[in-house]
């Protein structure tokens, strides 16, 4: 095992290489500078090269990209000039943001998914079942930052139950409850679609299980039905279901993109978007980068996990 | 465990977890702290250090920190004294020499004097300061002029320029001429943006990244003291998710309401502030070839195009019509004397007729957004059908903002016959000086994109940069306004409103001219 693990992160290296070429690439090959984007109207030829000279984006590309990656071996990712603050620390700021968000919307998509699959597989076309299909299809159809909005709407304008938008209040708050009462709305406008997409799976891995002999054999031995779904067919459905987990993961930091910013939650998407918008090279790089790294550290973990629920799996 | 008990769990999730969030909301409610005010802001701030930042949403926090020689009248653009009580102009308007206000301190407890003040624009000016390094400074170019600073004594310092410069006072007003305590740059270098002190109403208290930035009451502040103990600026960057905060009582004040959301605060419970701002929004048009290189066509294209109807149905009220290219703003160098260009689209098929320019093709580039472009896809869209109408057929080409400064900028020759701009500056110089002279060409570094040139233009743009006596000064922009708008180098359009949305909780609030945002006596109970 300890040897796959290892075997495993070592091909994740010419990956994370590849991702630093790609958006250095991109973030040099985009229309717009830096510069251009300080100044806006003020940006004329020469104050625009003077300011790239100040920013040191004059000297060559490839130049540049050794300079990155060489100060980024050593944890420096330089520093953003749209916030005027080292990227490494406005980074892990960000990023314990969105692992709360994102962290709470993957377990409540999981546990939501798995158990509407469930229930679906085990009374197929029962009225349950439809019930749950057909929330699952509203789930997985409506667009996550429009139900966000539609929630800040009903729960925070005219209920007024909720923060609109935040993730601490601005007086008062910095307590586990004032957490909560900011993450419920953005935690389910996330969770939203990949909650349909793992409940459908589910239950057709359910399904596909629960047609199998040896399920057959343990309801006719009068194993209660409980633990024939829970016990024998969950189980062996979890080694279908667990991919689809670490694909869901993926869209899920994907998606808080959007909801972090219809929520204004201080996380990496939204500082992502703003980093782009003001062509802040060193925050796009290192915030891609730094997602990307944990993405794929993620799915190795994935990978792991399944083999250790499935010994099939050749490790 | 039947299914349908299953379901009705799954269903109710979401409706019950909001629930149990309404008990805990209990306790603490949406309500904002008397005393404290809350401002919805557009974007988190740069750097709270005035000489590197560049947009209106960090000076909006600046100019409450801190102050400088000059500032602008209240409700005017007109200069007033500041950390100056007065000053003195050389006859040959090369060296200013400033009177400062006496028992004046930094927030840190540093005294402000002349030593403070060459400090300052030493820091920002010469490449050999020690502390050039907490740069870079982006707009330094407004002291561009500026060739020394000398402490003559204590409370008394001079500048001398390389040229009359004639913006310089009005400059001084701009927040890149907010003056930072020295021993703060000192003893925080780089990070002085983060720890920031200087000699305005308000001191600075905490910065927490893209949630807030807290401002409190400076009560050793030299003047009147401010009307609340602190003000917190939240960084809200989408405009629907301003708009529930403030409709939710999360924010007791939000600017840059979009025009389709006022609306929504028309009731009890809100105000609607609006001032009209030195703002001007325009087309460019590329005078050096195509169609508009006829002076009739770039006005029929000013008579073609219906000003009203985009800034009553496209802004919904939020502008006004532009008739030249100063904006009213700017009301002591404003010629009120110019009328727009009527909506007469047979005065433009005639032009255009004239002209021989029936039927001609034309590129048109577009922005999606950017700063002070309001609604630049909605208008180039009418103002596109408007042009067709008189028979020229406009093609838009659409581009993201850095990249359309990146297109337009460096001139429409070859590109483009016409590009939406604009501009929102502190001094009538400034916007007709980079972006009308023959000399301001995009090959000299200017902003003419469009290679409008007019030598009366020029010599009157020269003349009042250098006059020094207002009245001077007033008179030669005006009679430039009137050769401009006869010349027809842009499509006038509008003139934007600024607008700011309060609860009924804060008083003794006022947008300002500038579009800064002084905060220092509103109260907020």
């Amino acid at each position: 095992m300890g040897g796959y693990i290892i075997k495993r992160l070592i091909s994740a290296i010419p990956v994370l290489l590849g991702i630093t070429i790609i958006v250095f690439l991109i973030m040099s090959l985009i229309p717009g500078d830096p510069a251009t984007a300080i100044l806006g109207s003020y940006a004329t030829p020469e104050n625009v090269e003077k300011l790239n000279r100040d920013l040191g984006l004059d000297k060559p590309m490839v130049q540049r990209y050794v300079i990155w990656l060489g100060n980024m071996l050593t944890g420096d990712l330089g520093r953003s000039f749209s916030l005027n603050r080292p990227v490494l620390d406005e980074i892990l700021e960000r990023f314990n943001a969105t692992m709360i968000l994102a962290g709470t919307a993957f377990v409540l998509c999981a546990l939501l998914g798995i158990l509407a699959g469930v229930v679906s597989a085990a009374r197929q076309y029962g009225l349950g079942d439809k019930a749950i299909t057909f929330v699952v299809l509203v789930g997985i159809s409506v667009p996550s930052f429009f139900l966000g909005m539609m929630m800040i709407l009903l729960f925070a304008v005219n209920l007024r139950w909720l923060p609109v938008s935040g993730m601490y209040a601005i007086y008062g708050g910095g307590d586990l409850p004032d957490l909560l009462k900011h993450l419920i709305m953005p935690a389910l406008a996330l969770a939203a679609v990949a909650t349909g997409v793992i409940a459908r799976l589910s239950r057709s891995a359910m399904l596909e299980v629960l047609r199998q002999d040896y399920i057959r054999t343990a309801r006719a031995k009068g194993v209660p039905e409980r633990r024939v779904i829970m016990g024998h067919a969950l189980r062996a459905a979890m080694v279908s279901i667990i991919p689809v987990l670490g694909i869901q993961a993926g869209f899920v930091l994907s998606g808080a993109v959007y909801i972090e910013i219809v929520f204004q939650w201080p996380g990496v998407g939204r500082m992502l978007v703003d980093a782009i918008l003001k062509r802040d090279l060193l925050l796009v790089q290192g915030g891609v980068v730094f997602v990307a790294a944990c993405y794929v550290l993620f799915n190795i973990a994935v990978d792991v996990a399944q083999s250790l629920l499935d010994p099939r799996i050749k490790t | 465990m039947t299914p349908l008990s299953w379901s009705r769990r799954g269903l109710m999730a979401a409706v019950g977890a909001a629930l149990v969030a309404g008990g805990l909301s209990g306790s603490a409610s949406a309500q904002t702290p008397p005393g404290v005010l809350i401002v919805g802001q557009i974007a988190e701030p740069k750097s709270l250090d005035p000489a590197a930042v560049t947009a209106v949403n960090d000076f909006r926090i600046l100019v409450n920190v801190y102050e400088g020689l000059t500032r602008y009248k209240s409700g005017t653009l007109e200069v007033e004294p500041a950390l100056a009580t007065g000053w003195d102009i050389s006859e040959d308007g090369t060296e200013y020499t400033f009177k400062l206000r006496e028992g004046v301190s930094f927030h840190d407890g540093t005294p402000f004097n002349a030593e403070a003040v060459k400090f300052n624009f030493d820091r920002m000016l010469d490449e050999n300061h020690p502390f050039h390094d907490t740069g870079p400074f982006p707009l330094s170019f407004f002291f561009g002029a500026v060739e020394k600073t000398e402490a003559v004594d204590d409370m008394t310092v001079k500048f001398t320029l390389n040229a009359p410069y004639a913006p310089f006072l009005s400059n001084l007003a701009y927040p890149t001429g907010l003056m930072v305590s020295p021993a703060a740059v000192e003893a925080h270098g780089k990070e002085f943006g983060r720890n920031p002190s200087g000699t305005g109403p308000f001191k600075f208290a905490e910065w927490r990244s893209n949630e807030a930035v807290v401002v409190e009451r400076n009560d050793a502040y030299w003047g009147e003291v401010a009307g609340t103990q602190a003000v917190v600026f939240r960084p809200i960057t989408d405009a629907n998710t301003r708009v529930a905060e403030m409709l939710a009582g999360g924010i007791d004040m939000m600017v840059e309401v979009p025009p389709t959301s006022l609306g929504q605060f028309q009731g009890d419970g809100f105000s609607v502030a609006e001032q009209a701002g030195p703002h001007v929004w325009f087309l460019i048009l590329n005078a050096k070839e195509g169609p508009f290189a006829d002076k009739r066509v770039r006005q029929a294209a000013n008579y073609a195009i219906n000003k009203e109807a985009i800034v009553n149905d496209v802004l919904e009220g939020t502008a006004t019509v532009a008739a030249g290219p100063t904006p009213p703003a700017f009301a002591w160098a404003y010629n009120e004397a110019l009328d727009p260009y009527p909506y007469d689209p047979e005065k433009a098929n005639a032009l255009i007729a004239e002209a021989g320019a029936e039927g001609a093709e034309l590129t048109f580039f577009v922005t999606e957004g950017g700063s002070g472009m309001l609604d630049p896809v909605p208008m180039g869209t009418a103002i596109q059908a408007d042009l067709q109408a008189v028979g020229l057929n406009v093609k838009i080409e659409t581009y993201e903002w850095n990249t359309f400064l990146g297109e337009v900028n460096p001139g429409l020759e070859g590109k483009a016959d016409m590009a939406e701009m604009a501009w929102m500056t502190n001094d009538p110089d400034t916007l007709p000086y980079l972006a009308l002279r023959s000399e301001a060409w995009p090959d000299k570094g200017g902003f003419n994109s469009g290679y409008y040139a007019n030598p009366k233009v020029d010599e009157l743009l020269e003349a009042a940069r250098t006059a020094t006596d207002q009245d001077e000064r007033a008179r030669l922009y005006r009679e430039m306004q009137t050769i401009v708008q006869e010349d027809a180098p842009w499509v006038f359009v509008a003139n934007w409103k600024q607008n700011a949305v309060t609860s009924d909780r804060v008083e003794n609030f006022g947008l300002e001219p500038s579009f800064l945002l002084h905060l220092q006596g509103v109260v907020k109970n």
